[in-house]
């Protein structure tokens, strides 16, 4: 079994989160959105698997490169 | 009259309209949130007034806030700028009620053309071609039957949203049930309104929009045509009047005839038709931009118009201006904080930040050397406009703008904008909105 740590890839914030911890994942499925200077910026599963973690809340400041949600295959 | 105009925005825009306030004698009140409290147009207002917190939410769309400091300030009249509450028809009526001017089309017009699918029917019953399209389909049954009798491939779109978000290119029937589904979940999940409407899809078009202006008792004029297809993730990166390598007397009918409809309409203030223009000769209504546009200073740069100034006159009961004889060309571009390659926006302090100073060539920034770009806002650093005899003289003077526009501390999309200036099929004038996608590879 893989972790694979989902970092974000811009400073925002959590707009919304489309997933719950737990849910099984495929491949590019989006776990969150992030928003920064009014974009809105899918953050996508990395690997099929299950969503292990989810690191942050909506609303949350995210810095670039912090995880935000971690992935187990 | 309107002698004190509170800006409800920020940055360039609200920078621009300061200009044009003190340009014709009036005040003007800027306001800054937490984040901009260093921002270079403040120091260019009469007065300043905080808004406090970073978000957008807090700050610039703060509707309580922002028309209680224009009573306490005394203002008469309230600047929308474009973006925030610029097409909110409510912030609109809130102020109007509050006694003030606005400075923009009335309310009940914000509310008509935010609702795409009223908006396009509209224009579609006084004369003005659209392409084929469906209302609000509420199942994939009935998205079917609806794009069997507009033809494939169709475009499934959220009513409720814009930026691309949730559409769909659906090709055959096959695809429909799939395609509705993500459309509505993506719509639903992404901006709390799951209806979607279908329209039809149209390869490679051209976007042109029509500046127009008019005095809300029935006359209305163009301000010629704006070619904006180069965009990336559906966000104008490129515009340029006149529109190259169309039919030139196609181009001006359609300009009289948005004028025309805009006028029949009762329509007030500026205003912006966008249409599509397919490659086999068609033209459709895309939506009516209620407010002043971010490119306004193409149109502004080859007709010698202050738009900002005519937004003023007209919202103060004034005439409408004559509109020259266009002289020459303007391209613009803009200048955005985020990677040439990725699109991915950047954030940082601005340790540099040299905006040319160019003959034929104009600058509008909110930024300034030293000045921190945060994530709270969009990521438009500048936009650079260019003007020429030619159309081939200003896109050399925009090359030569934006590649001596010194910028460190963030990235910037200017390698992508040069790349564009430089593309052979842009140089001939043959532009589309794939041509981004393109150039990065993905098309």
């Amino acid at each position: 079994m893989a972790r694979h740590e989902v970092e974000s890839e811009v400073t925002g914030n959590v707009w919304k989160i489309l997933l719950e911890q737990g849910a099984a994942v495929a491949e590019g499925d989006v776990i969150m959105i992030l928003e920064s200077m009014k974009m809105e910026i899918p953050v996508e599963a990395p690997a099929d698997g299950t969503l292990a973690e989810i690191c942050v809340a909506v609303e949350d400041q995210v810095e670039e490169d912090q995880v935000v949600a971690i992935v187990e295959d | 009259m309107v002698s004190k105009v509170l800006i409800a925005n920020r940055g360039a825009i609200a920078r621009r309209v300061i200009r044009a306030c003190s340009e014709m004698g009036k005040a003007t009140v800027a306001l800054y949130s937490d984040a901009d409290a260093d921002a270079v147009y403040l120091s260019e207002a009469s007065e300043t007034a905080h808004l406090p917190g970073h978000s957008a939410v807090e700050t610039y769309l703060n509707q309580d806030l922002i028309l209680d400091i224009a009573r306490r300030c005394g203002a008469d009249s309230v600047h929308p700028g474009y973006g925030f509450l610029a097409e909110n028809s409510a912030f609109a009526t809130a102020a109007i009620d509050a006694g003030l001017t606005f400075i923009g089309p009335n309310p009940e017009w914000l509310a008509a053309m935010g609702d795409k699918v009223a908006a396009r029917k509209l224009f579609s019953d006084h004369g003005f071609p659209v392409f084929a399209g469906s209302g609000l389909v509420a199942s994939a049954a009935e998205a079917a039957s609806a794009a069997q009798a507009i033809g494939y491939p169709v475009m499934l779109k959220p009513a409720g949203g814009g930026g691309g978000m949730g559409m769909e290119i659906v090709r055959d029937e096959e695809e429909v049930e799939a395609a509705f589904k993500r459309a509505q979940a993506i719509a639903g999940s992404a901006f709390d309104d799951s209806s979607v409407y279908l329209e039809q899809w149209i390869d490679r078009p051209r976007h042109i929009e029509f500046q127009i202006l008019a005095d809300g008792r029935g006359g209305a004029v163009h301000a010629y045509e704006r070619e904006c297809s180069v965009q990336r993730r559906n966000q104008k990166l490129i515009e340029e009047s006149p529109a190259p390598g169309l039919d030139a007397n196609l181009v001006a009918e359609t300009a009289q005839k948005a004028a025309a409809v805009c006028g029949e309409l009762g329509y007030n203030n500026v205003g912006t038709l966008e249409t599509l223009f397919s490659r086999d000769g068609g033209i459709g209504f895309l939506e009516m931009n209620t407010r002043i546009q971010v490119e306004h200073g193409v149109t502004e740069m080859v007709t010698g118009l202050d738009l900002v100034q005519d937004q003023i006159r007209l919202a103060e009961g004034g005439l409408l201006p004559d509109v020259p004889e266009r002289n020459g060309y303007a391209i613009e571009a803009r200048v955005y904080a985020e990677d040439a390659e990725t699109l991915l926006p950047s954030t940082g302090k601005l340790h540099v930040f040299k905006p040319p100073m160019l003959t034929g060539v104009r600058v509008e920034t909110g930024y300034a050397q030293g000045q921190t770009v945060t994530p709270f806002y969009d990521a438009l650093l500048a936009k650079v406009i260019a003007h020429g005899s030619t159309r081939e003289l200003a896109i050399g003077r925009l090359t030569v703008a934006l590649r001596a526009f010194e910028i460190i501390g963030v990235k910037t999309n200017v390698a992508l904008l040069t790349s564009v200036l430089q593309d052979a099929e842009f140089l001939t004038g043959n532009v589309d909105t794939g041509i981004v996608s393109r150039l990065l590879g993905n098309g």
